[in-house]
């Protein structure tokens, strides 16, 4: 039996633009100590270095800061630790934002702790001419082919650069990119010292990670029997009860919705999964196919056997390049004969472009008849019957910006220039938006040096 | 031998992974899982699911959680931000896999809970 009380760590944010009432429940609802917060994905990172361009305040989750403003007395009132990875590509832009609201609480002695070194961008050329080739994972491609339109460029930093900022007394930890089971390993190295070569705790970590890191995914969200999920409405976020050992358990506050089971946690352990058997972390290599996954009584699931290896002498990069352009525009057609109208009014539009010397190759353009089977097509036979009305939605890509606004300006003249019932039209014209590519690569440990910050309101 | 949709013996979740998607199914019991690991090849993915991944399949299998995991190489339509689809991040992906029938023995039926579609118990 353990000989102190587990650990309880929640994350209550999936991705950026999941609901603020995660965390505000979670922190209301019941006992926490640890509250993690995952706002970064790929494509994020490159949107936060383009808005830190145009203004060098900006580049983090601004959703973080109003975050605490709503919930700082409480957090405070309850010792609850929180540990974000809302800095993006500015993260002493946004612990300046934290301290600004921590002051206006009155709120002093309060520490704000940055984790940094993850953002190579401005280093790239300097570590090529040092032999790093960033070569494409998924193509095998070298990065000096697209280095000029390269947007962002972070590396997936470990747990343990945040644990050392939770040993040196901060309350709220900010990071930029970072692992996202990172988030719950770093508290866990902090409260039961592992150390780097406590490799089955670390694997036991990073499967509590994965599974809490898209919020209420694993308590019943985008759950296959919907229907058995009770008040998905006022559905809990995940916690996981954490012990010494490694040991820990699922659950979510006694009264909220939704449900964590055997099932429901499984689903989230299947969710953006490669090969089980070696889930690669700076920290370590975490073995998916190792464990037990128990239920133990309403809403508690157990998970116990971790077994890990020790982690690859390399970190991940992120990199995000400019790619083109594109742009997707949609109109609703209503019946009689929607399916048929909708198809004409798509055939319409490519014509009126070729007219004009815009055309647009397969794999450029594209046609959806929204109602009528696009999601499963070739898969499955539409239900029988007219749909009553059907969404076009059109769209192309490419790497010429003018070719691809011409065709915004081509969708909306079917309202009166097309066949009758063509509506929804909403927004104004579809503009062409910059296309993220997405280029993982890998570097040199060595070459990389994570860096923790501490920080005490009021700022001087 | 009943010929039912897989969702009468599996569960599934998917989501982008680089340029393609996984699709991790779920078996509803150990003899449906038995039965799956047997039959629920990485082939049988691949016919089924031609029209939304024109790729690779790989088939990873986690023992411990009854879960078959397929890797579709070339399913986002050039994946991520580049994708012009609907379903740019293969959210739906395991739901068209579910869709899918099969000829299922009668002893993996009964062992195999049927999913209740009529509100939580």
């Amino acid at each position: 039996m353990p000989s102190r009380p587990p650990v309880r760590i929640a994350n209550g944010q999936g991705f950026w633009g999941d609901s603020i009432l995660g965390p505000i429940r979670l922190l209301r609802e019941g006992p926490l100590d640890y509250l993690t917060l995952d706002y970064l994905a790929e494509v994020t990172m490159s949107i936060m270095q383009k808005l830190k361009t145009r203004d060098p305040s900006k580049g983090y989750a601004t959703d973080f800061v109003r975050l605490i403003d709503r919930v700082l007395p409480e957090l405070v009132e309850k010792n609850v630790r929180v540990v974000a990875n809302a800095g993006g590509v500015n993260p002493h832009a946004c612990k300046d934002a934290l301290l600004e609201v921590i002051a206006k609480h009155g709120l002093q002695g309060i520490k704000v702790a940055v984790v940094e070194g993850d953002d190579i961008y401005g280093d790239l050329e300097a570590m090529m001419e040092g032999g790093e080739t960033f070569t494409n994972m998924d193509t095998g491609q070298p990065l000096s082919g697209v280095l000029d339109k390269v947007t962002s460029a972070n590396v997936y930093l470990g747990a343990f650069p945040i644990a050392e900022a939770l040993d040196q007394g901060a309350q709220i930890v900010v990071t930029g990119r970072g692992t996202d089971p990172g988030l719950v390993i770093g508290p866990m190295i902090h409260e039961f010292g592992w150390g780097p070569d406590d490799l089955d705790k670390l694997a036991a970590g990073t499967v509590a990670g994965h599974i809490v890191e898209c919020g209420a995914q694993c308590t019943g969200g985008n759950f296959t029997d919907w229907e058995q999920v009770p008040d998905m409405a006022m559905i809990g976020y995940p916690i996981i009860e954490a012990q010494a050992d490694g040991t820990f358990h699922v659950t979510k506050h006694a009264g909220t919705g939704g449900m964590v089971t055997r099932s429901t946690v499984a689903h989230q352990l299947a969710y953006e999964m490669g090969d089980p058997s070696a889930y690669l972390t700076p920290d370590v290599v975490a073995d998916f196919t190792s464990f037990q996954i128990t239920d133990e009584g309403q809403d508690r699931v157990r998970i116990d056997g971790v077994r890990g290896s020790i982690a690859t002498p390399t970190y991940k990069v992120s990199m995000s390049y400019q790619d083109g352009w594109k742009s997707v525009g949609q109109l609703t057609v209503s019946g009689p004969n929607a399916l048929a109208k909708a198809k004409r009014c798509a055939e319409i539009v490519w014509e009126r472009l070729a007219y004009d010397g815009f055309t647009y190759s397969d794999e450029q353009r594209m046609v959806e008849f929204v109602g009528a089977n696009v999601c499963h097509e070739g898969i499955t036979i539409p239900e029988a019957g007219e749909p009553s009305e059907i969404v076009l939605r059109m769209g192309v890509k490419g790497p010429d910006r003018a070719a691809i606004d011409r065709f915004g300006s081509e969708l909306v003249p079917l309202v009166t220039s097309g066949p009758p019932g063509v509506t929804g039209f909403a927004g104004g014209r579809p503009k062409a938006t910059e296309i993220i590519g997405y280029w993982p690569a890998l570097v040199k440990k060595d070459r990389i040096q994570p860096r923790v910050s501490v920080f005490t309101s009021p700022s001087a | 031998m009943p010929n039912v949709p897989l969702s009468r013996i599996a569960q599934a979740r998917s989501g982008d992974k680089g340029e393609g998607s996984n699709a991790g199914i779920l078996a509803r019991s150990q003899e449906a899982y038995d039965f799956l690991k047997e039959s629920l090849t990485e082939d049988v993915a691949r016919k089924h699911l031609l029209s939304i991944n024109p790729g690779k399949v790989t088939r990873y299998a986690a023992d411990n959680m009854w879960v078959l995991n397929f890797l579709l190489s070339d399913s986002l339509g050039g994946g991520g931000s580049a994708s012009l689809k609907t379903d740019a991040q293969g959210k739906t992906h395991g739901l068209a896999l579910l869709r899918m029938n099969m000829d299922v023995p009668e002893s993996v039926l009964d062992a195999t809970p049927a999913p209740r579609e009529d509100g939580p118990s």
